[in-house]
Order: C-alpha cells, then structure tokens, then sequence
C-alpha cells in the first residue's frame, strides 16, 4: 500500500465539546500532513477579566465551559484566594472536594456513554442507542442527572454553580439535605457496577505510544484532584504558581487554542495521566474497577482514557459518599454561609497580589492565574485548559498511528483518528477554545 | 403525525445550555419522542441536508463566518429559537465589545492576534429574526419544556417583562440589598424564579433588562446603600453589553 494516496478533512468533528477539525494528507504512502485544528470561534476570557473585581472572576470564568464549570469555578476561586492570601476553612475544602467529585463523574459519565461509547458499540450516536440499546441509554441519563441532582442540591445547579464563590459557599447543606445526598449516591452503585461490567466488555483499540504523563501529585493519602504540586512522569514536579514552566505555552498556525510542552515534544493530561501517576493511591473499589478494565500503569494506549475515566469515576463515587458521611456524623456548620457579591461590604480583606489555582478537572490539570491591585481589581489573568495541553499530544499520536494503520480503508482510517481525538474527551469550548476531516482520495 | 425535524447548532458559547437538555434524565427520551432530532453536532454523527421545522440556536456571533453560517440556517428553517443568554442577550461575550478588537486579541494571542477572525460580537436577532427566545445562563429547564412546547404547537410564547425581584419576594427571600449587596433583580426580566438569589447568591442580569426599567426606583435603591452607579454599570455590561446596538428598546 506504500502507493497511496489519501486526503482527510474531517470538519466539525462530531461527539467532542465545541468545533475542531482534522486534517490528514497522505502521498505516495508516506504522511505529509497531519494537523488537528481547533477553530473554535476565539472568545477572550482572559482579555475580559481585565479591569473587573477579583468577585467577579468565578462567576465569569465558570461561563468559558458548560460541562467543566464547577471545575473552572474551583480553579478560579483557587487563584483568586491565593491572590488576596485568604485561607478557607476545612468545611469549605471538604464541600469543594465533593463538587468536584461530581464534576468529574458527571462529566466522564458523558463521555463513556454518550460520546465514546457510541465508537465501540459501532453506531453514530446515542439516539439509534434508544431503541438498540434503551435500558444503557436510560442508565446513561439516569446517572447523569444524578450527578445534576446532587449538584443542584449543593451549588444550586451544574452548569454554572451558583453558590460556591471566593470565601466559601453562600449557603451549606444541612441535615436533610445530606440524607438526600447520601440517598442518591448510595442508589448510583449498581448503576456504576453495571457501567463496569458494559465497558469491560467492549474492546477498545490497540495503539502503543508512550509519552509525558502530567498530574497533580502530593504526598498525603488519597487520590490528588483539588490541591497538589505539578508532577511529570519525567521527573518534574513543581508548585502550582510555577505552571508556565510546565506548559510553556505555543501558538500555532492552524488553532485557535494554544499548545503546551514540557521535558517532550508533547505532554498528555488527564485520566490517564493522573492514573499513570497517582494509580497507586486508589484503593477498595476503584482499585478493582482498574483490575476489572485490565489497566495497569503505566498506560501507554491513549485510547484507554475512557477506561481510566471509568476508574475514576468509580473513585469519585465513592469518595463522596465517604466526604456525605462524615459530614453526616460531624454536622455541617451552617453559620459559615456568606454573601460576598462584589465584596461591597469588605467582609473579606482584600491586597495586591497575585495567586494560582491547579485543578484536576475531568480531563486534565486546568490552571488559572489572576494579578490584582489593592482593591481587588484584575490586572492580568491567564486561563491554561486541559484541552490546549492535550493538543499537541494528539498530533503525536496521530502521526505514529496513521502510517500503523495505512492499510485500511479511508473510512476506517477517519474513524480511528475521530475516535483517538474523542479517547481525550476534548473539551473545544474550553481550548478556544475546536474539530475537521476530510478524505479526498486520488 | 409526522415529527417535526428539530436541529441545534452552536456558536461562540460554553454549550452548556445543550447539556442543560442532557440534564433532564429519562425525561429526554420523552422529548425525544416528540421530535425528530436531525442535527446536533455534540453528541451526533449524523449530519442533514434538507430543511428544519424548528433550528436551536446557541452562541453569540462573533465571526464573519458564523455571520454566513447563521444566515443560511435562517433560510433552511421554519423556525428560529435563540436558546441561552448567549444567543438572546450576547452574555458573557458582549464584554469584548467594550474593550478594542485589536487590543484584546493581542493581550490574549500576541504577536499571531491577526490570524484571529473576530468581529463586535451580537446577540443573533441583531444579524437574523428571531421567532423564539430562551433567555437564561444556563437556560431554565421549566422555561425550555414551555417555549419548546409553544414552537410545536404553533403559538407565541411570552417572556415575562416583570423584574426578578417580583419572583424573589414570592419566594421570600431576604433581599440583597438588606444584606449588604448590590443585585440586578430589580431591572433584570423575571422567568428564572429568581434562581440565584434562591441559592443565596445575586443576580447577574443573565436574561436581559425589563424593557421599562423603573430607573427613578433603582437609582433610590442604589442611593440608600451608597452604591457608586459606575459600580452596577459594569455588573450590567457582564450580560447586556449589547443591548446598545438593539434599536427599539
């Protein structure tokens, strides 16, 4: 096959989060060209925080993503508290942990069954799954909306929380609400065990490449998620206010999202990444879920991001009703709930300065860095997406598995490619903020 | 009876207004079973060449491109639904109008800032008609069940033009103000139950201003508490920026 010639364009790639394309150009055998660009239309975030109130932060940021805005709220608040040295309190960090528990299953809960699961079932989307398939698409919604319950029980709703703000949270589950909670998570189980045993039974595609793996790493128990250093699986480890030393930060011509690279031409983050890194700190039931799938560190297949996902969402279930019960037993302290608006009323002591927040978001470490004058204005602000680091990596990956799989029709070749750029979960949105492939055969 | 063909696209947006749908459960497939769903290219393969009975917009336009692109949906479709602030107000992406298009593109992308297609962004009844409206950041599910009922049926839905604090006071809260804060209920379209302030928070004005804001009443409230008017106009400008450029109001 070492005389073929083939085109690829695929534009707006379907079942990813916002607009990408892909583009591959393959002469004479040999790979030419092979671009994934993101032509998301660009929306400025970080220009627009500048001259407004470090309150207002959150509250802005959390609307550059639908699916991760509790994740960029929590990076936003992050960067926001280290800027004006504000300590939260234990509740508050406890209460953060669990929003961002749901944040993740919720997401990869997306992810596996109604934009991946799709690839390995051999249908084009969910909606034909309603009729082969209802019980798993029921399954599918009902834990997702779970996830939205407790979410609008905690923050007031998912897509972009209401109540989870600089300072803590204007109001805190009491008593009843902690029962239902804990009702629904308890009730989300033999959902999850079903979950394992579909995606345990579909084969996902073999690809080897072995690359950076990038993580919050830390030294306490449990598996890293809110607060960290960044480690690499080169050996790098930093502190979160060092970030652009990990990302280092590229523009390239076709994409309107920037790159990353660290020790590599490329680095890889998320599930995967975290699982590579912090695997060894699973225990009780997401350790056998990891059993179950197979996976064992260090994963070098990026296809088996949704398996690594599917791990973690088990981790994060039950991590949260761990976090729902002990805060059961203790009692939440409801006195704690503040109204901060635009900090009109000084409650919280405000200085110049300038702070980050690292975040293990459902697909990869998202960074947010804000400087602020004495009154709490926004001077400059930096937004670092999971999506923009994985980029360049998906490239990568492209370029070794297309001359592996030559031999195959074009149709297969888009598909593999479609979904090896799914395997990331790319949120588009979030990058440009991305997808295109178009297959012209001579 | 035949279902009516129904596609979403999306434009300059966080698209969480689509996973607003994802959210409502099994309550979907019943959804589902009322309409045709042709298009959607967040969770679908399958792409549609004909004509639509009902397209979903979502997003701000900010592109000549999207400026061509929306257009054309415009001409494929009997009806047209703005679905989210982004798509009825503009949102959060109107802020870049009140920066310089040449300055903002270069604090975020430097030196390649030219490379970067953008124009002032607009609402998408500032380039096409509009038939429906679903204001809200994200979209209410109750309000996106009652407009998707009245595009099916034919009839006109209407938006409420009473300020969220009418909802608010309903729902007995406290109001924000008496708490030591500056809100936008006052002058911000009601038809979210006032979900916000509910959740202990204030309202950002996420579904565009009252058409008859009683000014004279605001600026009383604003002058009891010593609140700077410059302050609440930039809280305003967060989703209304472009009510500016709409004409008639």
């Amino acid at each position: 096959m070492s005389e073929k010639n083939i085109k690829i364009k695929v534009e707006y790639l379907t079942r990813v989060e916002g607009h990408g394309n892909i583009v591959v150009d393959i002469a004479d055998g040999r790979l030419e060209k092979c671009e994934l660009n993101i032509v998301e239309a660009p929306r400025f975030f970080e220009g627009m925080l500048i001259g407004r109130s470090i309150f207002e932060a959150q509250h802005i940021t959390s609307r550059i993503c639908g699916i991760c805005a509790c994740g960029h709220t929590l990076a936003s608040i992050q960067a926001a508290e280290d800027a004006i040295g504000f300590n939260p309190s234990s509740q508050t960090m406890i209460l953060r942990q669990l929003l961002l528990d749901m944040e993740i299953l919720d997401s990869h809960i997306l992810h596996i069954y109604l934009l991946a699961a799709p690839d390995l079932l051999g249908v084009k989307s969910f909606i034909p799954l309603i009729d082969s398939h209802n019980s798993v698409v029921r399954r599918a919604l009902r834990m997702k909306k779970t996830c939205n319950d407790i979410c609008e029980i905690l923050v007031g709703r998912h897509v972009h929380p209401i109540s989870c703000i600089v300072g803590g949270f204007t109001k805190i589950p009491g008593e009843k609400e902690l029962d239902l909670m804990l009702s629904l998570l308890t009730g989300m189980r033999p959902d999850m065990e079903a979950t394992l045993e579909l995606i345990s039974s579909l084969p996902f595609p073999s690809f080897e490449r072995e690359t950076e793996y990038v993580a919050l790493v830390n030294d306490g128990p449990g598996y890293p998620l809110l607060e960290g250093d960044i480690g690499s699986s080169d050996g790098v480890r930093m502190d979160k206010i060092d970030y652009k030393k990990i990302t280092n930060e590229y523009i390239v011509d076709h994409s309107t999202a920037k790159r990353a690279r660290l020790s590599r031409d490329s680095y890889l983050v998320g599930a995967l990444a975290r699982y590579n890194l912090n695997g060894s700190k699973l225990s009780g039931k997401s350790l056998e879920a990891a059993r179950t799938l197979g996976l064992k560190a260090k994963i070098t297949n990026p296809y088996l991001n949704t398996a690594a996902q599917l791990v973690e969402c088990v981790e994060c279930l039950e991590d949260s009703i761990k976090i729902v019960e002990s805060l059961k037993n203790t009692g939440t302290d409801r006195s704690q709930e503040l109204v901060v608006g635009l900090n009109e009323s000084g409650i919280i002591h405000v200085r110049a300065g300038k702070g980050a927040g690292a975040v293990e978001v459902p697909r990869g470490t998202l960074f947010h860095y804000y400087e602020i004058d004495e009154k709490g204005i926004i001077i400059n602000a930096d937004c670092v997406i999971p999506t923009s680091q994985n980029t360049g990596n998906i490239e990568s990956d492209m370029r070794k598995l297309v001359p592996e799989i030559l031999d195959r029709s074009r149709e297969e070749i888009t598909l593999a490619l479609e979904m090896l750029v799914r395997a990331y979960d790319p949120c588009i949105s979030c990058s440009a903020h991305f997808l295109e492939v178009r297959f012209v055969s001579k | 009876m035949k279902r009516p063909k129904v596609a979403f696209f999306d434009f300059a947006c966080c698209e969480g207004c689509q996973l607003q749908i994802a959210n409502m459960g099994e309550k979907l497939l019943d959804i589902l079973d009322s309409i045709e769903v042709v298009e959607f290219r967040e969770i679908m393969s399958e792409k549609w060449d004909q004509s639509y009975d009902i397209a979903i917009i979502e997003g701000s336009i900010t592109t000549n491109h999207a400026v061509e692109l929306i257009k054309e949906i415009r001409r494929r479709s009997k009806v047209i639904i703005a679905y989210g602030s982004c798509a009825t107000i503009a949102g959060v992406n109107g802020m870049k109008n009140s920066y310089k298009l040449d300055e903002i593109r270069k604090y975020v992308y430097g030196d390649k800032a030219s490379e970067f297609d953008t124009i002032p962004t607009m609402p998408v009844h500032q380039v096409i008609h509009v038939d429906y409206f679903i204001h809200n950041c994200p979209v209410y599910p109750p309000e996106v069940i009652e407009v998707l009922k009245a595009a099916l049926a034919g009839l006109p839905y209407h938006v409420s033009d009473k300020a969220v604090c009418v909802e608010c006071k309903l729902n007995e809260n406290i109001c924000m103000y008496d708490r030591g804060t500056t809100c936008l209920g006052p002058i911000t379209r009601s038809g979210c139950n006032s979900w916000c302030i509910n959740n202990g928070n204030i309202c950002y004005g996420c579904r565009g201003m009252v058409s008859n804001p009683n000014k004279n009443g605001f600026r009383e409230v604003l002058d009891g508490y010593d609140i700077s008017l410059d302050l609440i106009i930039k809280k305003m400008d967060m989703y209304n920026k472009c009510r500016e450029n709409d004409r008639n109001e």
